[in-house]
C-alpha cells in the first residue's frame, strides 16, 4: 500500500518556475542573457528537485504537501504519486531543452516582448507541475484553470489578428472545459465524497446512482477532454499553432495537452475507477470517441501541407492513443498509455523543434517547400527522421514500446478491434511523416544546397530529443524510471501487476 | 461601543477640510468595524440601545458576525476608494469639495447604519440617508448626470417608499419594529395577509435598491454619468448593502422558510437573479463605455447574490455573503482602474484601451487581477462565490442555477477579455494592417493617438489603492475558507 509523508518538495517543484518567472520579469530585456539563463537554471533545479523524490516514490512512499484549507473540508494539497511523477519529470526535463531552444528561436525570429513570453512560459510549467501533483479534484481544477490562463499570452504572443482569434477560440474551449470540471467537482463534493484521488477510483466504494455517475462522467471527462483535444473538442489546437514554435513544442506537445490526457488518467483511474466504468458501460463510449479521433486525426494530418498544422493533427491523433489506452481499463494498456505520454512528448517535441528551426532558419513552413533540405540541415533533419520513425512505431523507438503495450493491452481486454486501430494509425503516421523525410533527403532543390544549420541553441536540444526517442525505446527506464513508474500506477490502480516488470535497468 | 461605528463619521460633516477628515472618519469607522468583528468573534453578538432606551421602545443596534463582516467590507473598501479618488474629487468637486466629502460621509454613515441597525424603521432612515447622499453625489457630475441622477432619485425614492410601505404593513400586524421581536412574533403567527403583503413590498423596495432585473433601470446611467470619484465609491458598496438588507430579512426578520414557503420571494429572487445574470453579462458585452460595461456587469453580479439568497440554503447564503465581499473588492478594483485610466488619459471607451498594459502596468495589472477574479479563475475570490453557489445549486437540485452560474463565467470572460486583449495585445500605435489601404476615420485615429500619448501610469496615490484592491482579490480568495468557516457559517445559523 502507498504511504504518504509530509514534505514540502512537491510545493517547491511547483514554485520553482514561478520564481523563475519573477526573476525573468525583474531582469527584463536589458540583461537578456541573464534573463534567458534563469529559465534554464530553474528548469535544471526543478528536474533535480522532482527527481530527488523518485527513490521514495518508487519505494511506495509518497511526499505530500498540504497548503491551505481552501473551502470547508477541502485542502489545496500536492502529492507526488507515481502518475504525477511521470508527468512532472517529463515536463520539467523537456523544459530544460525547450528553454534553451526557446532562446535560440526567439532571438532568431526577433520576436517582440520576449520578457512576457518567458514569464508566461515559466508560469505554464509551474501550472503543469501543479496539475501533475494535484492530490484532489479542487486542486486539480485550480491548476488546470491557471494553466489555461498563463498559456493564453503565449498563444496570442504574435498579436496578429489570427493570433487573437486563435486566443479567443482557445479561451472559449478551455474555459468551457474548466467550467465543466468545476461543476463536476462541486457535484462530487455535494455527494459527500472526498475529492482526494485514490488509485482505483475515489468513487469505487460509494453508492451513487447510474444517472449521477453518467452526469459526473460527462462533466469531468468533457472538462479534461478539451485539453486532450478529443474530437469534437479539438478545434482549438490547430488554430493555436499560430503561437511561436517553442510554445507549440513544449505546450502543445507536452505541458498543456498532456495536462489534458493526464487529467483523463486522473478521472478514469483515480476518480471513477475501472469497476464503476465497466458497470456503467461507459468506457466503450470514451474508447470509441478516442478511436475515431485517433483515425480521423491521422487522416487529417495527411492532407495538411503546413508542417505545424500537420503535426498538430498528429498530436490530436496521438493524444487519443493515450485516452483510448486509459479507457480500455486494463493494466497493460494503462502502462502503455502512460509510456505513450512520455514517448509522444519526447518525439513530438523533436518534430516541433525541427519545424521551428526550419522556419526560423529558412522561413519555410510548408512540407512542399522542403525538398532537399536534408542537405542543408542534416542534423536537424536527422533528428526529424528519428522522430518520424518513432511516430510510426518502428522498433526499437520509444513509441514502438508504448504502442506495443497499448496493442497488447487491447488484446488483454479482448478488444482486438482497437489493436487494429492502433496499427492502422501507425501506418498513417508513416504516411504523413515519411514523405517529409523523403523530400528532405531524396529530392533536390536549388534552395537548399550548402550546409547551414540553424542556431546551435536550437539544433542541440532537438538532436538530444531525437536521440532520446531512440534511447528511451531501448531503455525505457532511462533516465527517470518511467517504465517502473507507469507499471507502478497500473499495479496500484488494478491491484495486479503486469506480467513482466522492470524492463532493462 | 457601537457608536464608534457611526459617530465619528457623522461628526465630520460640517468640516470644510474635506479629504483628511473624511479619511480619518472612514478610517476610524473601518478600524471600529474590524474591532467589532474581532469582538463579536470572541464574545458573540453586540447589542446597543440608542439613547439607553431598551427595545422595543428604543432603537436597537445589533452587530452580529454577518453585520460586522459587511461593515468591515463597506468601510475598508470605502477607505481605499476615498484615498484613490482624492485627485478625482479635487478635479470634479472643485470649490464644493467640502460638501462633496460631507455627502460621502453621509453616504457611508447611511450604509454602515443600515448594516448595524436592528430596527426596521431605522433601516429605512439610513437607507434614505445613504440614497439621498448618493443622488446628490451623482448630480455633482452635471450635464447628463443630472438626468441620470434624477431618474435614480425617482426610482430610488419609489424603492424606499415600497420598503417603507412594507414595514408599515408589518408594524400594523405585529406592533413592533425591532427585528428580533418581529421574528419572534411572526414565528408564532404569520398567517396574516398583511404580513405577506409587507414581505412583498419589502422585496420590491430592496430589489430595486440592489438593481434586480427588471428594477435595474436606474443603475447604468447613474454609474456612467456620475463623477468618477462617485461611481467608484457607489458601485462597489451601495448595492451590496441593499443585498445585505435583503439577506437580513431572510435571517432576522421573517421566520425560517417563510419567504420561501409562504411568500415565494425566494423563488422570485432566484428567477429574477438567473435572468439578471444572463441579461447583465450579455448587455455588458455590447457596451463601448467601460463604466457602462462595468455597470451592467454589476447587475449581473448582484443577480448572483440574489440567486444565492433565493436558494435560501445555508450554502446559498454563504455564496451570497461571500459574493458581497468579493464583488465589492473586485468591482472596486475595476472601477478604480477605470477611473485611473480616465484620470491620466481621459479614456473611457473600451476600444481606446489599446496598449495601456504597457503604459500603465500597475493599474492594468490590478485591472487584470480584478477581471480574472470576476471571471472566476481560482484562486482569486470570484471563483469561490461561484463555487459555493454551484454547490448550493446542486444541493437543492436546481440544475439551472448550476448551469447559469457556470455559463456566466464564460460570458464574463467575453466582456472582460475584450479589454485585456486591447490593453495587452493591441499595439500602442495602430500599425497599417494588410488589406486596409485607406484608414477610415482618420481624424479619430489622430485623436486616439493623442490620448494614448498622454497615457502614463497613474499617480502613486491612485495606483497604490488600486493595486492593493487587486491583490486582495487573490489574498481573500486564498483565505476564503477562513472567512467562511469562522464568520459566515456560524453567522447564518
Amino acid at each position: 500500500m502507498i504511504e504518504t509523508y509530509s514534505s514540502i518538495t512537491p510545493l517547491i517543484a511547483v514554485l520553482l518556475p514561478v520564481a523563475a518567472a519573477l526573476l525573468v520579469l525583474l531582469t527584463g530585456e536589458r540583461f537578456r542573457n541573464l534573463r534567458d539563463s534563469w529559465s534554464t537554471i530553474a528548469a535544471l533545479v526543478m528536474v533535480a528537485v522532482v527527481a530527488s523524490m523518485l527513490p521514495d516514490v518508487l519505494d511506495g512512499r509518497v511526499p505530500q504537501t498540504t497548503i491551505i484549507e481552501i473551502s470547508p473540508g477541502i485542502d489545496i494539497m500536492l502529492r507526488a504519486d507515481s502518475a504525477g511523477m511521470i508527468f512532472a519529470l517529463l515536463a520539467s526535463s523537456l523544459w530544460v531543452l525547450a528553454s534553451v531552444y526557446a532562446v535560440g528561436y526567439m532571438r532568431a525570429e526577433h520576436e517582440h516582448k520576449q520578457t512576457r513570453f518567458f514569464v508566461a512560459y515559466a508560469l505554464s510549467l509551474g501550472a503543469a507541475a501543479g496539475v501533475a501533483f494535484s492530490a484532489n479534484l479542487l486542486t486539480f481544477v485550480l491548476f488546470y484553470e491557471l494553466l489555461t490562463l498563463v498559456t493564453f499570452p503565449l498563444v496570442t504572443h504574435r498579436e496578429t489578428e489570427a493570433a487573437i482569434v486563435a486566443g479567443r477560440k482557445y479561451l472559449t474551449y478551455t474555459l468551457s472545459g474548466g467550467l465543466m470540471l468545476i461543476g463536476g467537482t462541486a457535484w462530487v463534493h455535494m455527494l459527500g465524497i472526498d475529492g482526494t484521488f485514490v488509485a482505483g477510483g475515489l468513487m469505487a466504494d460509494e453508492s451513487i446512482s447510474k444517472a449521477t455517475a453518467w452526469g459526473l462522467l460527462a462533466l469531468l471527462m468533457v472538462g479534461v477532454g478539451v485539453k486532450s483535444a478529443v474530437m469534437p473538442l479539438h478545434g482549438w489546437l490547430p488554430s493555436a499553432m499560430v503561437a511561436p514554435t517553442p510554445v507549440s513544442a513544449l505546450l502543445h506537445a507536452v505541458a498543456v495537452v498532456k495536462a489534458g490526457v493526464f487529467g483523463v488518467v486522473r478521472m478514469i483511474v483515480f476518480v471513477f475507477g475501472a469497476e464503476l466504468l465497466r458497470e456503467m458501460d461507459a468506457w466503450q463510449v470514451i474508447a470509441v470517441l478516442a478511436a475515431a479521433t485517433l483515425l480521423i486525426g491521422s487522416m487529417l494530418a495527411l492532407r495538411h501541407d503546413n508542417l505545424k498544422r500537420r503535426l498538430a493533427y498528429s498530436t490530436i491523433s496521438h493524444l487519443s492513443y493515450i485516452v483510448l489506452g486509459v479507457a480500455l481499463l486494463g493494466p497493460i494498456a494503462l502502462t502503455g498509455a502512460l509510456l505513450h505520454i512520455v514517448g509522444h512528448g519526447v518525439t513530438k517535441i523533436t518534430l516541433f523543434f525541427v519545424a521551428g528551426a526550419i522556419n526560423a532558419h529558412t522561413h519555410k513552413e510548408n512540407v512542399s517547400q522542403l525538398d532537399g533540405i536534408g542537405r542543408q540541415m542534416p542534423i536537424t533533419m536527422g533528428a526529424f527522421t528519428l522522430a518520424a520513425l518513432s511516430m510510426a512505431g518502428v522498433p526499437p523507438f520509444v513509441l514502438f514500446t508504448s504502442k506495443f503495450y497499448l496493442g497488447w493491452g487491447a488484446a488483454e481486454v479482448d478488444q482486438q478491434i482497437f489493436m487494429v486501430v492502433y496499427l492502422v494509425s501507425g501506418v498513417l503516421a508513416a504516411g504523413y511523416l515519411f514523405p517529409v523525410v523523403y523530400r528532405a533527403f531524396g529530392k533536390r532543390s536549388p534552395d537548399h544546397v550548402a550546409y547551414s544549420e540553424a542556431d546551435m541553441r536550437m539544433v542541440v536540444p532537438l538532436a538530444i530529443t531525437g536521440i532520446l526517442a531512440l534511447v528511451l525505446g531501448i531503455v525505457p527506464n532511462l533516465p527517470f524510471s518511467f517504465f517502473d513508474l507507469a507499471s507502478e500506477v497500473a499495479r496500484t490502480a488494478f491491484d495486479q501487476g503486469i506480467p513482466i516488470t522492470g524492463g532493462a535497468q | 461601543m457601537l457608536a464608534a461605528l457611526i459617530v465619528p463619521v457623522v461628526a465630520r460633516l460640517r468640516y470644510e477640510l474635506g479629504f483628511i477628515l473624511a479619511l480619518a472618519g472612514v478610517g476610524l469607522s473601518a478600524a471600529a468595524s474590524i474591532w467589532s468583528l474581532v469582538y463579536v468573534l470572541d464574545n458573540g453578538t453586540m447589542h446597543y440601545n440608542l439613547g439607553g432606551w431598551a427595545p422595543p421602545v428604543g432603537i436597537e443596534y445589533v452587530v452580529d458576525l454577518i453585520s460586522a463582516f459587511v461593515a468591515v467590507i463597506v468601510t475598508s473598501v470605502a477607505t481605499l476608494v476615498i484615498i484613490g479618488t482624492r485627485r478625482w474629487a479635487d478635479r470634479e468637486a472643485g470649490d464644493r469639495l467640502g460638501s462633496f466629502y460631507g455627502l460621502v460621509m453621509l453616504l457611508i454613515t447611511g450604509l454602515v447604519g443600515m448594516v448595524v441597525t436592528g430596527d426596521l424603521f431605522n433601516l429605512f432612515v439610513f437607507l434614505e440617508i445613504s440614497s439621498l447622499a448618493a443622488y446628490a453625489l451623482v448630480f455633482l457630475g452635471g450635464g447628463r448626470a443630472m438626468l441620470a441622477g434624477f431618474r435614480y432619485l425617482i426610482l430610488g425614492s419609489v424603492g424606499g417608499s415600497f420598503y417603507m410601505l412594507g414595514v408599515g404593513f408589518l408594524y400594523f400586524s405585529t406592533g413592533t419594529l425591532n427585528m428580533g421581536e418581529m421574528k419572534d412574533i411572526l414565528t408564532d403567527d404569520a398567517t396574516a395577509r398583511s404580513v405577506q403583503a409587507g414581505a412583498a413590498f419589502i422585496f420590491a423596495g430592496l430589489g430595486l435598491k440592489m438593481a434586480l432585473v427588471p428594477m435595474h433601470l436606474w443603475l447604468p446611467d447613474a454609474y456612467t454619468f456620475a463623477p468618477s470619484s462617485v461611481n467608484t465609491l457607489i458601485a462597489p458598496i451601495m448595492t451590496k448593502v441593499g443585498a445585505y438588507a435583503m439577506i437580513r430579512m431572510f435571517l432576522s426578520v421573517f421566520p425560517d422558510g417563510y419567504l420561501k414557503d409562504v411568500v415565494p420571494i425566494g423563488d422570485a429572487l432566484l428567477v429574477l437573479g438567473l435572468i439578471g445574470i444572463i441579461f447583465g453579462s450579455v448587455a455588458a458585452m455590447s457596451q463601448k463605455d467601460i463604466r457602462r460595461m462595468l455597470a451592467y456587469s454589476s447587475i449581473s453580479q448582484l443577480a448572483l447574490i440574489a440567486v444565492g439568497v433565493g436558494l435560501g440554503t445555508p450554502l446559498g447564503l454563504v455564496a451570497a455573503l461571500l459574493h458581497i465581499m468579493n464583488h465589492a473588492v473586485m468591482k472596486a478594483t475595476l472601477f478604480m482602474a477605470a477611473a485611473s485610466v480616465r484620470f491620466t488619459s481621459g479614456i473611457t471607451q473600451v476600444a481606446d484601451f489599446t496598449g495601456l498594459g504597457r503604459r500603465m502596468p500597475f493599474t492594468m495589472g490590478a485591472f487584470t487581477l480584478g477581471a480574472l477574479a470576476m471571471v472566476g479563475i481560482p484562486p482569486a475570490t470570484g471563483f469561490f462565490s461561484k463555487w459555493y453557489a454551484v454547490q448550493a445549486g446542486i444541493e437543492s437540485s436546481q440544475w439551472i442555477v448550476v448551469a447559469v452560474v457556470l455559463v456566466s463565467s464564460l460570458l464574463t470572460a467575453v466582456y472582460l477579455f475584450r479589454i485585456l486583449e486591447s490593453a495587452y495585445l493591441h499595439p500602442l500605435q495602430p500599425e497599417p494592417s494588410h488589406g486596409h489601404d485607406v484608414p477610415d476615420g482618420f481624424g479619430e485615429t489622430e485623436q486616439e493617438l493623442a490620448l494614448e500619448a498622454q497615457a502614463r501610469e497613474a499617480p502613486l496615490d491612485m495606483a497604490i489603492p488600486t493595486v492593493v484592491l487587486g491583490l486582495s482579490t487573490v489574498v481573500l480568495g486564498v483565505l476564503n475558507a477562513v472567512i467562511v468557516i469562522n464568520i459566515l457559517e456560524p453567522g447564518i445559523v
